[in-house]
Formats: C-alpha cells, structure tokens, sequence
C-alpha cells in the first residue's frame, strides 16, 4: 500500500518567556492510504499538539522546531500559508473535540458547509447546496433540506458532531484527523459517532487518525496504535498486538486500568503518580519514575525497538524477563 | 421575534414611568411654584387659595397622575423663564444636541470598528501598541481638558477652526435648524463632535479588541483555520459576527449615555443645545426645564436601549428563536 502520510522526527516547541517546551519529541509515524491509526495517552501526553502539528495549527506561542510532514509526497511541513490553506479542510479535515463548541452559533449550518466548499473551489451556491445535503445523507440527518437553514443551537450534540463529520467530508478528504471526536458525547451517541466514522473511512477509503484516551474505541476502530507518552511515542503496533500482548510498561498500566481488566478485588488498578508536566520531564525515559522496572540503564533514553509481540516499544526493559512477567 | 419586541417595549414602558416618578418627586420637592408665581405682598390666605385652585395640597400620587396625564399628551410644564411651554424649549434645542451625538457616534462607530478589529488581529505590531497607548490617554483625559485642548490648537494657535457656537444653520420641516447642510455649520460641529467622541472612541476600541482576541481564541474560529477558510472570512464573518453581541449591547448603553455627556462639551462650546439649557436652567431655578430635561434625556435613554435590544435580537439567531416561541 501507498504511503498517505510520512511524519519524520517531528518536534514541537512552545517557547515562554524564559523557557522554551517540548510538547511532541521527535515523533516518526506513517500513514497508508485508508489506514486508521489511533494515538492514545492521557491528558498532556501531546496527542492533539501531534494532530494539529499535521496541518500546522497549533496554537501559539508552539511552532514546529525540527522534522518534516510529508502528505502525499509533498512536504506540507515546508508549505507557505496559502499553500497550507489550500490542504487544511480540502484533502486533510479535521473534526474537534467538543461539537456544542465547534460550530459558529450565528451562521446557520448551510453557510458554514457552503464555505468550506467554496474556499477550495469554484461552485455556485446550488451546487454547493447540493454537495452539502449529499453529505447531511451521508451522515444520516433527515430532511438534511430544511437543516441548513437552521442554526447550530437547534441541534443536539450527536446532531451536532454528524454535521462536523459531513463538513469534513465536504471535499472528499484523503485523511481525516478527529480529535477526541467522542468525548463530550454521551456513551450511546459515542457508538453511533465511532460506527459512522469507521463506515465513512471504510466506504470513502479515507485514512484516519483518531486521538483519544479511550483505549475501548481505539481497539474497535483503528488497525494501528501509537501509544504517547510525555511527547514521545512509547509503542507503536498493530492494535490487536498491542491490546493483547501490551509491551512498554505504561501501555501495560493503561490497559491494566481499564475496568473490564479490574482483577478479582474489584478495585481498579492504577499507574501510580502523574505524568509530568512538560518542564519536568526526566532525562532518558520518560517513563522511569512511575516505572515499577525501572533501572539504571532507564537514566538514558530508550528508542522504539521491535519487540517479539510484533510492535515496536521504547523501553529497555522490554524482551527481558521481566517485562514478561509484569 | 414579535414576542420579543412586545416584551422590549413593555419594560422600556416600566422604565419611562420610573423615571418621570422621579423627575415628578424632584419638581414636587424642589421650590415653592406659588412664590414664583405671585408677589410678596399675597396673604397667606390668598396663598392658599391659589393652591387649591392649582391642585397643590391634593396628595402626591393624585399630582403625579395629573402631571404624567398630561406628559403624556406632550405637555410637561411650563418654563417661567421662557415663558413657554417646556417641550418647545427643549424641541427648539434638541436638534442641536441630537445633531453632536450623531456625528460623535457616527465618529466612534466608523473609526472604533476597523481600529478595534485591527489591534485584535495583530496584536504585536507596533501600529496596534500606539493604539492601545494613544487610546488610554483618550480615557484619562477628561471632556472639557479634550475641548480646550482642540480650541487651543486649532482656534487659537491654528485658526483653522471656529471655537464656538453653532454657525450658520438650515431650517428643515420647519422646526430642525440644522448644521450639517451648510460647510460653516460643518466646521463648527467637528470640534464638538471629536471632542464628545474622545471618550467613547478608546472604549469601543478598547471593548471591540478584548472581545474578539477572545473570540478568536474560541474552538469555532479554529474549526473554522481547520476548514481552510481564507483568513478574511475567519476575522470579518466568524470573529467579529460573535463580536458584535457585546459590543452591541454595551456600545448602546454608551451612546446613550453621550447624550448626558454632551452637558460638558456644549458649555465649553458654547453650543446651544439641551445640555448648555439644562446648565442655565439649573442656575435660574427653571423647575419645570429642568424635570423635563431629565425626563427627555430619560426617554431617548431608553428608546436607544430598546433599539439597541432589537437589533442584538436580530444578530442573535438564539434570540429571535426564543422570541418566536
């Protein structure tokens, strides 16, 4: 399969006032066409700063400090503004977090299709209507005709985040990049939201990076994960290898503390500690100071290494017997 | 929305009677009306008399009902000093007063609109910081300090500009003498009008800028870059539409409120509108101008309010959904 998506030792930098953040180190991921890769980890861990980091939209003072981003085979990481316009909304789309908070409430849903239609190519407004309402179908809203003419605060969140979906599917991407697409939504609408998406990406052969910290849906949905930690990728796989046979210690702790994996006390388990805040990051593995294997070769920083599972995992303990007994 | 604008109107109803409430007590308190009328030599008995018959020892609320009954047909008193009826005083000057607010809103709105939007975009460039700068010094300096200072520089050191009165004027309707057909009456209303805007423009400006750089950090003005939108369209449709709304409401009570600032500038103009009459009608004890002054600035107070409130229903799509039900 044709590379989609090469990112090559990226790194993002928040620079302060006195000092200047890492918040994604070094990050080498790939994308096939019609692959759908999961970026997992918790809060902090750089998953989003990773996705906006793709279409170049992070929020400032955070820049790309070093690597490449190549879609396609051009490097959109070296694109001028327009250029990078050009690709934002046409061949790669978004979709956001929390859909109450994505749509603008003073336009109505149709203007804000139709503009997005007509930022990357000539259409007359009819045209753009019909494009739109073929896409409201798609993603199952009836009677799509007299939905564009409303306003976002008439819709539900599931609503809601289906019109965002449609609005990604407006120029029939070749990647879509969802941020947290489920988390503000209730665990009903969460499965209809994650099945349509699958459905789009299968049908449509779009590739998909989806982030979230919910390993459940991640197992469901994508083919491959990258787990984060700290801003650096710590195992990377394919998704049953990584769900059955977790390799990196912090993957283990993650799927450890999923509550169908609670062990017979009932309680569940946790990784103890936080994870650090970007200026704390300790030197080597990131990892080492909530690590339970921790030793002195954690004091330098390990790199992605296939492990016997199958995936790749950052850890020096990983092979070892110990890593198997844990 | 029909829903909406009865409701508008019914409170801005509610704030009218409160008001001329007020303004009633103030002329009720304020000066005995039969001193004014009748000499020194009148008997008290014949004091008494003439109170009777005027209706002065009824109870408040049945002059208060008196006095609003006839507000309501247009008639508030009338003005011992002018020897006519108020509302024809203030008719005679309120075209002029009317005629400064308008140029001084007409000068914040144009120049507080794309300097605000500017300063929010770009926030660091230099152009944007002397905004800010020149726009504090704007705030601190108080109206009459601002209108001295012009008079000074271009009446007096320049002489480019007339420093007072209202120049030559046009009848219009028959009533309206207005400044703004003639060039004299132009350059007469331009000082006035910087001067009275020199308050309200670093406001708006400083208002319009908080407000969007807020709405810019919003995830819908970033779903919006996410969508590839060219940046004008992000800045002018999905920033400042979501802008507006405050600024519509807090802008409105403003320029209400300059209709109450024009006292300072007029009198150090010299312009004969309603805020230098209210000055001279407080210094002859001219109750009756005086209540009805408050009472007028009291009622274009609270039409602008409730046109403000109709036009934030119209940008407000969730308004005009909740008027609708």
């Amino acid at each position: 399969m044709e590379k989609l998506l090469a990112i090559n030792k990226l790194s993002v930098d928040f620079t302060l006032r006195e000092s200047t953040l890492r918040a994604v180190n070094k990050v080498s991921l790939s994308l096939d066409r019609g692959e759908r890769l999961g970026i997992v980890g918790e809060s902090g861990a750089g998953k989003s700063v990773l996705g906006f980091s793709i279409i170049n939209l992070i929020s400032k003072p955070g820049r790309i400090a070093e690597g490449s981003v190549i879609f396609q085979g051009e490097e959109i990481s070296a694109y001028s503004y327009e250029q990078m316009r050009r690709v934002r909304g046409d061949r790669i789309s978004m979709i956001f977090q929390d859909p109450m908070m994505t749509l603008n409430p003073v336009l109505t849903i149709g203007e804000q299709m139709r503009e997005s239609l007509k930022a990357h190519m000539e259409v007359s407004t009819a045209q753009a209507n019909e494009i739109c309402l073929e896409k409201l179908r798609k993603v199952y809203i009836p009677s799509p005709e007299k939905r564009l003419e409303q306003y976002p605060h008439e819709f539900s969140g599931g609503m809601r985040q289906r019109i965002i979906i449609a609005i990604s599917l407006l120029t029939n991407p070749a990647m879509i990049i969802a941020d947290e697409p489920t988390t503000a939504l209730d665990v009903t609408i969460q499965a209809e939201i994650m099945e349509l998406l699958l459905e789009l990406c299968e049908t449509e052969q779009m590739g998909l990076i989806l982030i979230t910290h919910d390993l459940a849906v991640v197992s469901q949905v994508t083919q491959r994960i990258a787990v984060m930690y700290a801003g650096t990728i710590v195992e990377l796989g394919r998704t049953e290898d990584i769900i059955t046979h977790p390799q990196h210690p912090y993957t283990i702790g993650l799927l450890g503390a999923l509550p169908q994996r609670a062990g017979s006390s009932g309680r569940l388990n946790q990784i103890p500690g936080v994870m650090p805040g970007l200026a704390r990051i300790p030197r080597g593995c990131p990892f080492k100071n909530r690590c339970s294997l921790a030793a002195e070769i954690c004091a330098t920083k390990p790199h992605l290494r296939k492990s016997s599972s199958g995936s790749e995992a950052a850890c020096h303990m990983v092979g070892t017997e110990q890593s198997t007994a844990a | 929305m029909f829903a909406f604008t009865v409701r508008r109107v019914a409170q801005a109803v509610l704030v009218m009677l409160i008001i001329s409430l007020i303004g009633f007590s103030i002329k009720h308190n304020f000066g005995d009306p039969v001193r004014e009328l009748v000499g020194e030599r009148v008997t008290p008995q014949e004091r008494q008399q003439i109170r009777d018959q005027l209706g002065l020892n009824d109870p408040f609320m049945v002059q208060y009902g008196r006095f609003l009954k006839s507000a309501v047909h247009g008639d508030l008193g009338r003005s011992f000093f002018f020897k006519k009826p108020v509302t024809e005083v203030i008719l005679a000057k309120a075209p002029a007063t009317l005629e400064l607010v308008f140029c001084a809103s007409l000068i914040v709105i144009l120049l507080s609109v794309p300097l605000g939007i500017y300063s929010a975009i770009h926030p660091r460039r230099l152009l944007s910081r002397l905004i800010m700068g020149v726009s504090i010094v704007g705030v601190s300096m108080p109206v009459f300090l601002t209108a001295i200072l012009l008079i000074y520089i271009f009446s007096v050191e320049l002489g480019w500009l007339p420093s007072f009165g209202r120049g030559e004027t046009v009848q219009l309707f028959g009533f309206w003498d207005s400044g703004l057909l003639t060039r004299d009456g132009l350059r007469h209303l331009l000082m006035p009008s910087v001067a009275l805007s020199s308050i309200m423009l670093p406001l708006f400006i400083r208002l319009i800028r908080s407000e969007m750089m807020e709405v810019l950090e919003t995830e819908y003005v970033k779903f919006a870059w996410a969508k590839g939108l060219r940046p004008r369209r992000v800045w002018y449709v999905h920033a400042f539409k979501n802008t507006l709304l405050p600024v519509i409401t807090v802008g409105g009570v403003q320029l209400g409120i300059m209709v109450a600032f024009t006292i300072l500038t007029e009198t150090v103009f010299q312009w004969q509108g309603m805020g230098s009459m209210f000055i001279e009608s407080v210094e002859r004890a001219d109750t009756a101008l005086m209540v009805s002054y408050i009472v007028v600035v009291g009622f274009i107070f609270v039409v602008v309010n409730t046109l403000v409130d109709l036009i934030y229903g119209l940008v407000n799509p969730t308004v005009r959904i909740a008027g609708r039900k």
